[in-house]
């Protein structure tokens, strides 16, 4: 039967809706945010792509997902030929389906999208990549072994990415990581309430099963340089993607004052550590009455909604632009006004006051204006004369980006750029041979997926540079294939019972 | 990496103790002045602990630990040789840089003394003349003074109450020193942070390079945090990347000490709350012991 073609008329005219626990009850509890699509759900929204010819939401994908591919499986309710079709260019589908900035991605430009609201792409991705988790299906490639060693320097998006690609190509992988556990920022960073844990742990647990090694407990630099991986431990090819953590602090005064501390810390000590469950773990975290957090970042918005979760009774985003400019996704914005967060556009502090335990008491800003547009492209927050302000507060966390991390530059010769960052090429490159980097320790913070699309490329660069063909993955039927109850490599043998 | 094997143990004192354990990669990388950060267990905090020593030959690092707070106490109780530490990651923080010093002070005060040794041992090692001053409250908490006597030239053990050696703090003994040694060209202090506030200060009208150990709270050691800003001169740095070690005249103790009292009322309720548990498990395993006594047919 054919299927009649499909118009921006004939398709269901409203992007169909996800649940999400109500803005109230959710406030106060780790549990996720969105509840994701239901079968149904998935169905109808699967049905609104228009399948174009142009395809430019592949194009928006920075690793390149075949989107109008896996959706068309869902229409067919082929849900396993869906999950197929990412796992060839994204081994992460419940990750990226939640964390990926799709509005500027792929949602940003489908053709849907200039006429109505575009596919709900990212929710339809992470309903495959859940239904695999829950139904445990797992794609392993068939590899064949190409003699290579690869390290990986860091367990984040960057580094998993590039690990989960030159598994792929047979190589032997080893990714080493300084935190007791897998995943990098995914688990120190970003909440519960946005990716859950064992998300994280469902998916890294596919990438073991592709016979990468996970070394934790690692930190590389330290306990063994680049210079010796690629000289000593007979590594064939290396990628560093170690990620930009090393927070940035205002400098004005007061910052040393107990109760002002990274918005990284309070994640990691929340999310990793799990202070929230404290003292069932060990790790404390004072949490905040009153907290104002500086910066409108995505990271300023999980720090936002992680002090609501804890108890705070008032939260106060702090930005010196206008909600315009604002660098978190539209959504998390949306999510944090929705669960009470209080938005002090074009403010920017200027002191902290503590109390005489050296403890924060309140936080003095200033009142900003818009002038004329910077070299960034966004207008220049001014100063507003005799604007100064003052408010309660005794927590305060700075989420205003994050410089490189040093290690690696303080441990080995690899050249760095002025900022501290690692010098790396179109090819992701770095100045010693076989040494490849990408994500953050290259380009400064930025987002999951592009760290991860930099993993991919870097992946790429890593064959080409060990002489590897890139080819399509040959998977294996999970299991083996049988007629009559005899398996199919046996057809053709006489069956003898013994006695 | 994981499980990571304590294979011998020694306590000084009723609170000190030192732990040695199996990393022989560590061991090979490990220089005097680096760091490690351990969790206990998989629900532990993760605690920084400077490298006391290092043997390469054994592949194992020493650590030498205080109990004072629930994490420390806990693995006093539960780190008995053969114990397993969830995790231990290292060697962190930039290696002290030993300049070309003729004669070095190494001065460390209670439990300081002991990563302070490496550093003793690799001035001795380039040939200069250790003189090594060693502080404690009292004589029954004095350890490893023959471990300094091996490597200096000359040791001054000051106790707080007069108990052995002389009376008073290590910086009465920096005072002596530098006495009887005016040409001291270069000196260590670890210790608690009023203690090396007070060695920097004896050391700062000589115009004597004073390097100091700084220990604020850290949680991942990578710089990836800032839990552990410091604030050196008009700088602020992180002790786990850019230290641990800095020049004792320009670090701004006053700003440490407060910052180390950050959670101070949590790690009280952590610590009661652990007492009680162990309170209470030991009544359970003494009610159970007992029981089994009396009634062994149940069993």
């Amino acid at each position: 039967m054919a299927a009649k073609k499909k118009t921006i008329r004939t398709i269901p005219q409203a992007r169909t809706p996800v649940r999400e626990q109500d803005p109230k009850v959710r406030a106060r509890n780790f549990e996720e945010v969105s509840l994701g699509y239901g079968l149904d759900e998935a169905l109808v929204e699967a049905d609104r792509c228009l399948q174009c010819a142009d395809e430019p939401c592949v194009r928006g994908c920075p690793v390149g997902i075949d989107i109008p591919g896996f959706i068309q499986k869902i229409v067919e309710k082929h849900h396993h030929g869906a999950y197929d079709i990412i796992t060839d260019t994204n081994l992460l589908p419940s990750i990226c389906g939640r964390v990926c900035p799709q509005e500027n991605q792929c949602e940003g430009v489908c053709t849907v999208g200039d006429t109505l609201e575009p596919v709900a792409i990212g929710r339809l991705e992470r309903f495959v990549g859940d239904m695999a988790i829950k139904e445990g299906w797992a794609n392993i490639p068939y590899i064949e072994s190409s003699g290579y060693k690869v390290g990986i320097v860091g367990a984040g998006p960057a580094g998993i990415a590039c690990a989960a690609d030159m598994a792929k190509a047979g190589c032997d992988v080893t990714v080493y990581e300084a935190f007791h556990q897998p995943g990098g920022v995914l688990k120190y960073g970003i909440p519960d309430f946005r990716l859950p844990n064992d998300v994280i742990d469902a998916e890294i647990d596919k990438l073991k099963r592709l016979g990468i090694k996970f070394e934790c407990n690692t930190l590389v630099g330290r306990l063994f340089t680049i210079e010796q991986m690629v000289n000593e431990m007979g590594f064939h090819a290396v990628f560093i993607g170690t990620g930009a953590g090393y927070p940035s602090f205002m400098g004005i005064p007061g910052e040393s004052l107990n109760g002002v501390l990274s918005a990284n810390e309070l994640l990691t000590r929340c999310n990793l550590m799990r202070a929230r469950d404290y003292p069932n773990f060990d790790t404390p975290l004072k949490p905040g009455k009153h907290v104002a957090v500086i910066g409108a970042g995505n990271t300023a918005m999980d720090a936002l909604r992680v002090s609501l979760r804890l108890g705070a009774e008032s939260v106060h985003c702090i930005y010196r632009r206008s909600k315009k400019e604002a660098p978190a996704r539209v959504e998390e914005i949306h999510h944090a006004e929705e669960e009470g967060v209080d938005f002090n556009w074009l403010s920017s502090p200027v002191e902290i006051l503590g109390d005489e335990n050296k403890t924060v008491r309140a936080l003095r800003c200033v009142k900003m204006e818009l002038g004329e547009p910077d070299e960034s492209g966004r207008r220049r927050p001014v100063v507003v004369p005799g604007s100064e302000f003052e408010f309660e507060t005794d927590m305060v966390v700075y989420a205003i980006g994050t410089n490189a991390n040093p290690i690696i530059g303080q441990t080995s010769k690899l050249k760095l750029n002025k900022r501290g960052y690692i010098d790396a090429d179109e090819n992701f490159a770095t100045s010693i041979a076989g040494v490849y980097a990408g994500g953050d320790i290259v380009t400064g913070a930025a987002t999951v997926i592009e760290a991860m699309g930099a993993g991919r490329r870097a992946a790429r660069s890593m064959k080409a540079w060990l002489g590897l063909r890139d080819t399509e993955s040959v998977y294996l039927s999970a299991a083996p294939a049988t007629r009559f109850g005899i398996p199919q490599d046996e057809h053709g043998f006489a069956r003898v019972r013994l006695a | 990496m994981s499980n990571f094997e304590v294979v011998a143990r020694e306590d000084f004192s009723p609170v000190t103790y030192l732990l040695e354990v199996r990393h022989p990669l560590m061991a090979k990388a490990a220089k005097p002045g680096q760091f490690v950060i351990v969790m206990a267990t998989e629900h532990g905090e993760r605690i920084p602990l400077t490298i006391a020593d290092f043997d390469r030959d054994k592949g194992t690092i020493t650590l030498v630990i205080q109990a004072v707070g629930k994490t420390t106490k806990e693995m006093q109780q539960n780190c008995k040789v053969g114990a397993m530490l969830y995790a231990m990651v290292g060697p962190m923080g930039a290696p002290s840089v030993l300049g070309h010093a003729k004669k070095a002070l190494c001065v460390g005060g209670g439990l300081g003394v002991a990563p302070v040794f490496p550093q003793a041992r690799a001035f001795q090692e380039s040939g200069a003349y250790v003189i090594g001053v060693i502080g404690f409250r009292n004589k029954d908490l004095i350890f490893w003074d023959d471990k300094f006597r091996s490597v200096c030239d000359e040791v001054i053990v000051c106790t707080d109450d007069g108990s052995a050696g002389m009376k008073g703090t290590v910086a009465d003994g920096i005072k002596r020193a530098i006495e009887q040694h005016p040409d001291i060209d270069e000196c260590v202090a670890i210790g608690p942070p009023i203690m090396m506030k007070g060695c920097a200060e004896a050391t700062r009208p000589f115009g004597i390079k004073t390097m100091v150990s700084l220990n604020p709270l850290m949680v991942d050691g990578t710089g990836m945090c800032g839990g552990c800003r410091v604030k050196i001169g008009d700088e602020i740095k992180f002790a786990c990347v850019d230290g641990p070690d800095f020049d004792g005249h320009k670090v701004d103790f006053d700003d440490l000490m407060a910052r180390l009292k950050r959670f101070t009322a949590e790690e009280r309720v952590a610590l009661e709350h652990w007492s009680d548990t162990c309170r209470l498990m030991k009544q359970a395993d003494e009610l159970a012991s007992a029981s089994s006594k009396t009634d062994p047919e149940l069993y």
